[in-house]
């Protein structure tokens, strides 16, 4: 029977449901997590035998760039990104190609060998959602979902700076399911628009050009507006000053916007009974924080910062953090921060791409190589590190590279070595440049991750943090049937040995999606089609219609027209949308 | 060192991209493997043994292999492609791409090459003894990169962006070369014995540039920077009297670019 399944004897490691390791069968029924199974489906179920192995949720990847114009554009810039990493096709999978930045399908394989079912794209501007809808739905086998980028949207700013938040908010569930995106994406508050005029703003009290409004009233007012519509996930930060050294005092500051705002999910879903509340606790996810936690004044005296923002994220509960680690090697930079990415092709001199997306955002993209050689780099990727392990609560934190900024995602499995094995560490001390040590405190630093806190970062938090803990990131019943299998005996694992704990996570031993197999030992067994996950989120019904008359107004500075702006339903395969603040007059007014 | 012949079999029609062409593969291998080994015309596979027949015997190991083309091979393409070790003799032109990346042995051509010879080169030796085509130890399309070790000599003239991204190694040509040699480099050596049309150096950031003829038209981000006789680059003298100029200027604050050219050549410059 197909998404019918029993996982035998495998060491389980499932945090939401406080399970370490505990020998345990999983059974799943028709593609869902059940408590058992008898008669008939048991006879017809198929069995994996998963003695002497490690059973974790199917991997969650909260914080990556997959789909749309900015990744698109990364794919185009640079042919030398391709044609010396080509995947032939097989009977069942697609052909590809591409290193940081690979074509769709090999993104979709590539997740999936790694044992992940689940990935949001970080970054869409409303007005690229067609293009990255479109990627999204051709990408394989992978549940996606993503956040559309408010920051610097003329009618979000216009509002906060009236103060108008209940307008704000209209418009924010409006744009959620016009453009079926998932959550809200903050980059460079105000500081993109100045961007426009070839300017950014430095302090989170400098008013920007015509809007005149400051970086923290936009943090606070998209903070706030989240909440009153309690959406999934709460904001997706992108903080000031990103790259720049000493950047972590304004991050830190930054984090502390949202302290006194209440978070409040209205999702209309089924919560499972796991041990952990599986609801967000955090008002404000700070995306990437690696490149947020420069520290020094120069590039002369430059540090890392790291340590200013684990010390804040460790005394505060309303914070959760992705670390964008940085793996070394070549990666493309591309985000809507474009005053950031322009200061990188200051820098480096790179290949270069730079938009300004009308009413709405920017973008930037670079090529990049991180040298273990060079003093920057490696304290980058020391700071990634120590994000990680000095933050004490590791549901505060999720292991990212933010994709593929600090590195490809298929460098997920060297950073969980580095977090698992001081060995591994020092083994890449030895390599790079002494700055890494003597300018972080990382090699002060013995924690070693269990496969316990890995399952954590990777599935539990990023699936909590984002909202959608009702189904994914545990193996409780009513969870989705996203089982991933890794070769490994917990009671024979090594830490020292870190390469087989690359080996290891690299090719998951099974990966199953839905009750299903997709992939084994590094090979893609079956190609089934992902959902998208969007919010439909609702508001008032009277202030909406205030609300779309300011827009419409306003659409004639748009180059396209008003009902050629949203995301048609065919652009979606398998819709799954997740309804918030739906109270019965909402619905009832429409 | 033992040697395999191969013995071109007519012409060919669509281009044959063919990297199994190189010692490497060649040694320890029979002549009947080695006529089993696969050539790729279009979207088919074909044996080598289509093209070429095979005489003599490769040796155990690829420095003790040399291949020997007889003949013109202009539409086979990747020959020594990658090669690490021994030698190939092609006693005629070659196609596109004859020792692309490779990082040790040698390549002798006794007719023309193609476009892309030495592209990315990193080691050994690749002897064109008439003339180049476009991209001669060149970054592939894309790639900001080219050739960062070895050497490669043309006794004729190349075409245009000859050295374009060179990081390292070192590229003499006997003859003239056309548009942009050497753009983008960073480091490396570049001897032109003939003239160069124009975009010399472009955006060069490192490494040095010789050219014994005239530069028809100077790229304007150079700085003169006086006469210097016999130049040294390296373990390599040019002799003759040159202008030295510094750049690229339009790409660099602080280029370490160095283009000498021929005083006598270019006295308008």
């Amino acid at each position: 029977m197909p998404g019918t399944m029993v996982i035998r004897n495998g060491y389980v490691f499932d945090p939401l449901n406080e399970i370490d390791g505990e020998i345990k069968d999983i059974f799943i029924k028709d593609g869902k997590i059940v408590d058992d199974l008898k008669g008939s489906s048991l006879r017809d179920a198929k069995v994996i035998d998963a003695k002497g192995k490690t059973v974790m949720p199917g991997g969650v990847d909260s914080h990556s760039h997959v789909a749309g114009a900015k990744v698109n554009t990364g794919r185009m810039m640079c042919p030398e990104d391709r044609y010396k990493w080509v995947t032939k096709k097989s009977d069942l999978t697609h052909s590809g190609s591409g290193n940081t930045v690979p074509s769709v399908y090999v993104q979709g394989y590539d997740y999936a060998k790694m044992g992940y079912t689940t990935v949001f794209e970080a970054a869409i501007p409303p007005m690229e959602a067609r293009h990255t809808h479109e990627e999204m739905r051709s990408t394989p086998i992978l549940d996606m979902g993503g956040y559309l980028v408010l920051g610097n949207n003329w009618f979000i700013m216009r509002y906060l700076k009236a103060g108008d938040i209940e307008k704000a908010a209209a418009y924010v569930a409006w744009m959620m399911r016009t453009h079926k995106a998932y959550g809200i994406k903050c980059v460079d508050p105000a500081g993109v628009e100045n961007w426009g005029w070839g300017k950014n703003v430095s302090s989170l009290d400098e008013p920007n050009i015509h809007f005149g409004i400051t970086s923290r009233e936009v943090i606070h007012g998209l903070a706030e507006v989240n909440e009153m519509l309690g959406m999934p996930m709460s904001l997706h930060l992108h903080a000031n000053n990103l790259g720049h050294p000493g950047c972590w005092e304004i991050t830190r500051d930054s984090l502390d916007v949202t302290r006194d705002v209440k978070v409040e999910c209205k999702m209309d879903v089924e919560w499972q009974k796991t041990k952990i509340d599986p609801e967000r606790k955090q008002s404000v996810y700070l995306a990437h924080a690696q490149f947020n936690s420069f520290g020094g004044t120069s590039w002369m005296d430059f540090a890392s910062g790291a340590k200013g923002i684990v010390d804040y994220v460790n005394k505060s509960d309303h914070v959760v953090i992705d670390n964008g680690a940085v793996p070394f090697g070549p990666a493309t930079v591309m985000t809507g921060d474009g005053p950031a990415i322009h200061n990188l092709y200051k820098l480096t001199g790179n290949k270069w791409s730079n938009k300004d997306i009308e009413l709405e955002c920017g973008s930037g993209i670079l090529t990049f190589n991180y040298l273990k050689a060079n003093p920057v780099h490696s304290v980058e990727w020391a700071i990634g590190l120590e994000l990680l392990l000095l933050v004490n609560d590791p549901w505060k934190t999720i292991l990212t590279t933010d994709h593929p900024n600090g590195g490809p995602f298929t460098k997920y499995p060297q950073v969980i070595a580095w977090l698992m094995s001081k060995k591994a560490r020092d083994a890449t001390f030895a390599e790079c440049h002494k700055w890494a040590q003597d300018r972080s405190s990382l090699g002060g630093t013995d924690r070693e991750m269990t496969l316990y806190e890995i399952a954590i970062l990777t599935r539990a938090n990023p699936a909590r943090t984002v909202g959608i803990a009702h189904r994914k990131g545990h193996l409780g019943a009513g969870a989705d049937g996203d089982v991933t299998i890794y070769d490994f005996d917990p009671t024979k694992f090594d830490v020292n040995d870190y390469t087989n704990i690359i080996r290891g996570f690299q090719n998951a031993a099974y990966t199953i999606k839905d009750g299903g197999i997709v992939a084994q030992n590094g090979e893609i067994m079956s190609v089934p089609h992902g959902r998208t996950f969007f919010s439909e989120a609702h508001m008032d019904d009277r202030i909406e219609k205030e609300m779309l008359k300011d827009v419409k107004e306003w659409f004639k500075y748009y180059t396209l027209g008003f009902a050629n702006y949203p995301v048609p339903d065919k652009y979606i395969r398998n819709p799954s949308p997740v309804q918030v603040n739906k109270p019965l007059e909402a619905v009832v007014g429409r | 060192m033992t040697e395999v012949i191969l013995r071109p079999k007519g012409s060919i029609d669509i281009m044959v991209e063919a990297e199994v062409i190189n010692p490497d593969i060649f040694a320890g291998k029979t002549n009947s493997e080695i006529e089993q080994l696969i050539i790729w015309q279009g979207a088919k596979q074909l044996a080598l043994c289509e093209f070429f027949d095979v005489e003599g015997s490769a040796g155990n190991t690829a420095a003790d292999t040399k291949i020997i083309v007889k003949g013109d091979v202009p539409r086979v393409k990747h020959i020594g492609h990658g090669m690490k070790a021994g030698e190939i003799v092609i006693e005629g032109s070659s196609g596109m791409h004859v020792g692309s990346e490779m990082t040790g042995g040698s390549i002798l051509v006794k007719g023309d090459a193609g476009s892309w010879a030495g592209m990315e080169m990193k080691g050994g030796t690749l002897h064109i003894m008439g003339n180049a085509g476009d991209h001669v130890g060149c970054a592939y399309r894309g790639s900001w990169r080219g050739m960062n070790g070895g050497k490669i000599i043309i006794d004729g003239n190349a075409k245009s962006q000859l050295g374009g991204g060179m990081s390292g190694g070192e590229i003499y040509v006997g003859g003239n070369v056309e548009n942009f040699a050497g753009i983008r480099m960073n480091s490396g050596l570049i001897v032109v014995k003939g003239d160069a049309i124009r975009g010399v150096g472009a955006q060069m950031s490192g490494g040095t540039f010789v050219v014994s003829g005239k530069i028809r038209q100077l790229s304007p981000g150079f700085e003169y920077a006086g006469t210097e006789n016999n130049p040294k680059a390296g373990e390599t003298v040019v002799s003759g009297e040159f202008k030295k100029f510094a750049g690229d200027y339009a790409i660099s604050k602080t280029p370490k670019g160095i283009l000498f050219a021929s005083k006598e050549a270019n006295e308008e410059v």
